[in-house]
């Protein structure tokens, strides 16, 4: 059985620090306080339709990551190239974000660490609560489905 | 790199004040050890002697999104401080018992009007609420009781004068009962 999901005050204290870490190395520390307000505001907004408590790591740093991407396309001006890993001059992360909307969570997260943000296999895992080799399954099934989508 | 006092607190009152809490909770220190206050925009709506399990219970009754709002828990801690300091003797702070089942809120209802400092029995809490045979169902709404020490559960005691039982420990049941200076006959 899939684990209920927990009072938000536990999912706040378990991940606020991680969350507020990540946002300061993507925006800055000036920034990162804003971005941790609206990435925990989202994340309440959100809460009541989860339907279990799993990869609560990996959805709200989800969540954080979309966040750091709103902020970076406020702030860059026309033109200027962006910080994030890219592969044609554009934010791998911007084509991402409409696109991974309908995958299974897990996939999305793996996908979206791997190919928005350049995280490593091992980090993906320990994100997602798993081993690297789940987290290199995750982001290469999520990229297949996305592929399938993109030819339908 | 960690959150701030301030930043922290921050979040937690733009949460409360963008409505997007279904209970807000804190930790208030009393006499009779650290009790888990809830209260929801109806009013105060559950007070827990065990705050890692009526985290718990908030979150299953009321909906996930219950979070520690200080703020909001400031009305509830003002009578509280002032009832163990002996200065009240009566709560005035709205209550929300919105899920609490119809037989229990006649109960419960019926309970608070139990004058501070006196004892009643089981007994005659279901003779008044027109059950007089109902003792033990009315025992099972005291077990039950969502907000205890200001819906006055401490204060309902066994035909014999025994204590009988409390949710909270029948030694915090005895302080309640001290404080407020109530006789008892046995203990």
């Amino acid at each position: 059985m899939a684990a209920a999901v927990p009072p938000f005050e536990r999912f706040y204290e378990a991940h606020s620090t991680e969350v507020f870490r990540f946002l300061g190395r993507r925006v800055g520390r000036d920034r990162a306080e804003d971005a941790f307000q609206e990435t925990f505001l989202r994340a309440l907004r959100a809460y009541p339709r989860l339907e279990h408590g799993e990869h609560l790591r990996a959805w709200v740093l989800t969540i954080a990551s979309r966040i750091v991407l709103d902020d970076v396309r406020r702030r860059r001006p026309e033109g200027e190239l962006p910080e994030l890993a890219t592969e044609d001059e554009r934010p791998a992360f911007e084509e991402l974000a409409p696109l991974t909307d309908e995958l299974p969570p897990k996939e999305r997260a793996a996908v979206v660490l791997r190919y928005g943000y350049d995280l490593d296999y091992q980090r993906i895992g320990a994100v997602l609560g798993s081993s690297a080799e789940a987290a290199r399954q995750a982001a290469s099934s999520g990229v297949r489905r996305l592929r399938r989508k993109e030819l339908s | 790199m960690s959150v701030s006092e301030d930043l922290d607190l921050r979040f937690r009152e733009a949460a409360a004040a963008a409505g997007l809490i279904d209970a807000a909770f804190d930790l208030a220190d009393t006499p009779i050890g650290t009790l888990l206050v809830a209260a929801t925009d109806r009013g105060l709506c559950q007070i827990s002697f065990d705050a890692d399990r009526g985290l718990d219970e908030l979150s299953r009754t009321f909906g996930p999104r219950v979070l520690r709002v200080p703020r909001k828990i400031d009305p509830a801690r003002r009578e509280l401080d002032e009832y163990f300091e002996g200065r009240r003797t009566a709560f005035e702070l709205p209550l929300d018992v919105s899920h609490v089942a119809e037989f229990n809120r006649v109960v419960l209802d019926r309970l608070a009007l139990v004058p501070y400092g006196q004892v009643t029995t089981y007994g005659t809490l279901a003779a008044e609420v027109g059950h007089p045979r109902a003792a033990r169902a009315v025992g099972g709404v005291m077990n039950r009781n969502p907000i205890p020490i200001v819906l006055p559960c401490h204060r309902v005691i066994g035909a014999s004068g025994s204590l009988t039982g409390y949710g909270g420990g029948l030694h915090r049941k005895r302080a309640l009962l001290e404080l407020e200076g109530a006789m008892l006959f046995s203990s």
